[in-house]
C-alpha cells in the first residue's frame, strides 16, 4: 500500500441535468439537456504534496473539489483516498473514518462560517462531530491552541465571525479544517476572495503549516501566480479535461499545451520585459454543447482537421495533437 | 512571515449588556410609535397576566355574579352588591372591567398558543422541504398553497367543526380553548412555511452547511443547529403580526359563537352579547370589550410594524 498514492483520482466524471422542467418539455418540445462538468478526469496525489487545479470560470474545478470530498456524487469514475473507495457501499465504515481525515476550506469566508455561532463552537464543530476530545475544558484548550496556530488570540473564540476580516475569518476557517486533525485538505480557491496583501499571509500559513503538520493539499485556483507560490504539481483543466499535467516549476518554464501558453502569456509581469504577448482569444465554450474533438479547438491557433474529429489523450503530460505530432516545437526546461 | 497576533479580545458583555448596546434597542429607543405601542401592549398583557389580582370580580365564575347588578352604568354603584362599576357591567351583573381582564387572558393566551403552534408546524415543514427537495418539498408546497386559497377564518371553522364532532359532548366546554388554538393554528402555518422553504433554499447552499455536511452530520442537526438560527429572523417578525391576526381571529370565531363557552367569555364573546344591547342604550357593553381588543391588536401590530422595519438592512 505505501506505495500507491495517497489520493487517487481516476476517470472521474460529472453529469448535471439541465433540462427545463418536464411540464415545459412536454409543452414547448425540446430534449432533455446535459452539462458534462467534468469528462473524466485522472491524476494522483502522494503524500505531503500539494496538487493544484487551474482553469477558467466554468472549467469544473470546483465540481472536483467537491467530489473528491465526497459532497457530490460523481457521475462515473471514483475517487481512492489512502486505499479506501469513496464511493464502494462496502467500504462505508472505513469511509467514516477516513472522513476525519479530509477537510475543506472554502473559497468565501463570509459564506463558510455559521454567522450566528461564535467562533469556538465553530472550530470545536468538528471535535464534537468525531468524538475527539473529552470534555468541555479540554475542547475549549484545543481550540485556543488551534486558533494560536492559525495566528489568531484564543480569545477571539468569544466572537462571533462578523466581527473578523476576511483573512482572519479564513484563518478560522483553517482552523476548523485542522481540527479533527486532517491530512488531506481540500482548498476551493482559498484566497480568491481576499486582499492581495492578505491572499500572501494565508498562503504563507498554508505552507507553513503544511510543513508542520505534514498535510496534503488539492489545491483550485484560477490564479496562476497563487499556484506557483503553492504547488509542486499542476493540472491545467480546460471544459471539464485535464489538457496539461506537470511539475510546478516546469509549467512556467516549459509550457506544453497550447491552452497553458496562452494562459501564461496573459499572466502580467511587473518586469515589462516587453515580450511580445499572444492576446487571449474567445472565451470557454457553452459545456451543453462542446465543440467535438479536442475542446479546445475553436480557440487554438494550431489546430488541423484531426483536432477537430479526434479527442487527444493525455500523453506525456499534455493531452494535444500538435504536440504529440511535433506540430509546434516544446519548449525545454532549463 | 506571520501576521502579527492581533491584541486580546475585549471581555465578553453579558447578554443584557449586548441587547442594551444593540442596533435593536437604539432603534426601539428612538421610535417614539414603538414605545407607546411596547407600553400599552406591555401593561394590557401584565394586566391580563395579573387579572386574578387585579380584577374586582371573578368574571368566570357564575357564582360571583349578583342579577341586580345587571346593567349598571359605567361609574356607578350596582343595586345588589353595592360595588363600583368602573366599566358597568353587562345583564347578568357581570363587571365589564373583569369581564375584559379576564377576557384579554384567554384572548392573549389563545393568541400566543396558536402562535407558537404554527410557528412550530410551519418553521418544521418549511426547513424540511427546503433542506430535503424533491417530492417532500413539492408535497408540503401544495398543499400550503391549496390552503392559501381558502381565507384563514374558513380553515379555522373547519377544523372546529371537525374537532367538535370526533370529541364527547361532556368534553366540549373544558376542550374548547385546545381546539380553538389547533383551528387558528392549523389556519396560519402556510405563511410561515413558505418564508422558511425560501430562506432555507438560499441558506443550505452556503458553504457553512456544505462544511458540517463534510463532517458526516446528519439532516436533522445541521436543520435544527445551523439553519435554523439562520432563518429564524423573518419569521420572527412575521410571529409578531400574526399575533394580532389570531387574537382577531380568535374574537372573530367567538363571535361567531364557535370559540370559548359563554362562561368564560374572551373578548369576541363579550362583543358578541354586547351587539345585543347597542340599541337599547347599553353601550358599554359593546364599547368597552370592543376598545380593548383593538388597543390590545393596533399596539402588538405597531410592534411587528416596527420590528419589521427595524431588522430590514435596508430601511436602516
Amino acid at each position: 500500500m505505501s506505495n500507491a498514492p495517497f489520493v487517487e483520482v481516476k476517470d472521474l466524471r460529472r453529469v448535471f441535468d439541465v433540462s427545463k422542467p418536464w411540464l415545459n418539455r412536454v409543452l414547448e418540445g425540446g430534449e432533455k439537456q446535459y452539462l458534462k462538468a467534468v469528462d473524466g478526469i485522472s491524476f494522483d496525489i502522494a503524500r505531503g504534496e500539494t496538487f493544484a487545479l487551474v482553469g477558467e470560470s466554468g472549467s469544473g474545478k470546483s465540481t472536483v473539489a467537491r467530489m473528491v470530498v465526497g459532497l457530490l456524487p460523481p457521475s462515473g469514475g471514483g475517487v481512492t483516498i489512502d486505499g479506501v473507495s469513496m464511493a464502494d457501499a462496502a467500504q462505508a465504515a472505513a469511509r467514516q473514518r477516513l472522513r476525519r481525515r479530509i477537510q475543506m476550506i472554502f473559497q468565501d469566508p463570509y459564506a463558510s462560517l455559521n454567522p450566528r455561532w461564535r467562533v469556538d463552537r465553530i472550530v470545536a464543530e468538528p471535535i464534537r462531530a468525531f468524538d475527539l476530545i473529552k470534555g468541555e475544558r479540554e475542547i475549549a484548550n484545543r481550540v485556543g491552541e488551534l486558533l494560536s496556530l492559525v495566528g489568531l488570540h484564543p480569545d477571539d473564540g468569544k466572537k462571533f465571525p462578523h466581527e473578523f476580516s476576511g483573512g482572519q475569518r479564513q484563518r478560522i476557517a483553517i482552523a476548523r479544517a485542522l481540527a479533527s486533525n486532517a491530512e488531506f485538505i481540500v482548498c476551493d480557491e482559498p484566497t480568491s476572495a481576499l486582499d492581495v496583501s492578505v491572499q500572501a499571509q494565508i498562503l504563507n500559513l498554508m505552507r507553513d503549516l503544511q510543513d508542520r503538520l505534514g498535510l496534503t493539499y488539492l489545491f483550485i485556483s484560477h490564479n496562476l501566480a497563487v499556484v506557483r507560490h503553492m504547488a509542486s504539481r499542476i493540472g491545467v483543466m480546460y471544459l471539464g479535461r485535464i489538457v496539461e499535467v506537470s511539475g510546478g516549476r516546469e509549467l512556467f518554464q516549459a509550457p506544453k499545451h497550447p491552452y497553458t501558453r496562452m494562459l501564461l502569456d496573459a499572466v502580467p509581469d511587473i518586469g515589462m520585459t516587453g515580450r511580445q504577448r499572444v492576446p487571449v482569444n474567445g472565451e470557454i465554450p457553452n459545456p451543453i454543447n462542446p465543440p467535438s474533438g479536442c475542446p479546445f479547438n475553436p480557440r487554438c491557433p494550431f489546430a488541423n482537421d484531426r483536432c477537430r474529429t479526434e479527442r487527444p489523450p493525455l500523453d506525456e503530460g499534455v493531452a494535444c495533437h500538435a504536440v504529440h505530432e511535433r506540430r509546434i516545437d516544446v519548449p525545454v526546461a532549463a | 512571515m506571520h501576521a502579527p497576533v492581533p491584541a486580546p479580545a475585549a471581555p465578553p458583555k453579558g447578554r443584557l449588556a449586548r441587547f442594551l448596546d444593540s442596533d435593536l434597542f437604539y432603534s426601539f429607543r428612538t421610535s417614539p410609535m414603538a414605545i407607546l405601542a411596547g407600553t400599552v401592549a406591555a401593561l394590557m398583557t401584565l394586566a391580563a397576566l395579573l387579572a386574578g389580582l387585579l380584577a374586582p370580580q371573578n368574571a368566570f365564575d357564575p357564582a360571583a355574579l349578583n342579577l341586580m347588578d345587571g346593567y349598571t352604568k359605567p361609574l356607578e354603584q350596582g343595586l345588589g352588591s353595592q360595588g363600583l362599576f368602573v366599566l358597568g357591567a353587562d345583564a347578568q351583573g357581570r363587571d365589564i372591567l373583569s369581564a375584559i381582564l379576564f377576557g384579554s387572558r384567554l384572548s392573549l393566551v389563545v393568541g400566543v398558543a396558536s402562535v407558537a403552534f404554527s410557528l412550530v408546524l410551519g418553521v418544521g415543514l418549511g426547513l424540511l422541504a427546503g433542506y430535503v427537495g424533491g417530492r417532500i418539498e413539492a408535497l408540503i408546497m401544495r398543499i400550503a398553497d391549496i390552503q392559501l386559497s381558502f381565507p384563514a377564518i374558513l380553515i379555522a371553522l373547519l377544523v372546529f367543526g371537525v374537532a367538535r364532532g370526533l370529541i364527547p359532548p361532556h368534553r366540549h366546554e373544558e376542550m374548547a380553548v385546545v381546539v380553538l388554538i389547533i383551528a387558528i393554528g392549523l389556519s396560519n402555518w402556510a405563511q410561515y412555511a413558505r418564508t422558511v422553504r425560501a430562506s432555507t433554499l438560499v441558506e443550505k447552499n452556503k458553504d457553512y452547511v456544505q462544511a458540517a455536511r463534510l463532517l458526516g452530520i446528519s439532516p436533522l442537526p445541521v436543520m435544527l443547529k445551523h439553519l435554523l438560527p439562520n432563518v429564524a429572523g423573518p419569521v420572527l417578525v412575521i410571529a409578531t403580526i400574526n399575533l394580532a391576526l389570531a387574537i382577531i381571529e380568535e374574537a372573530t370565531l367567538s363571535y361567531l359563537g364557535v370559540g370559548v363557552p359563554a362562561t368564560q367569555p374572551s373578548l369576541g364573546t363579550l362583543i358578541r352579547f354586547g351587539q345585543q344591547y347597542l340599541f337599547s342604550g347599553e353601550w358599554w357593553i359593546l364599547l368597552f370589550p370592543a376598545l380593548a381588543l383593538v388597543l390590545l391588536a393596533l399596539s402588538i401590530n405597531l410592534l411587528g410594524d416596527w420590528l419589521r422595519d427595524a431588522l430590514n438592512p435596508k430601511l436602516r
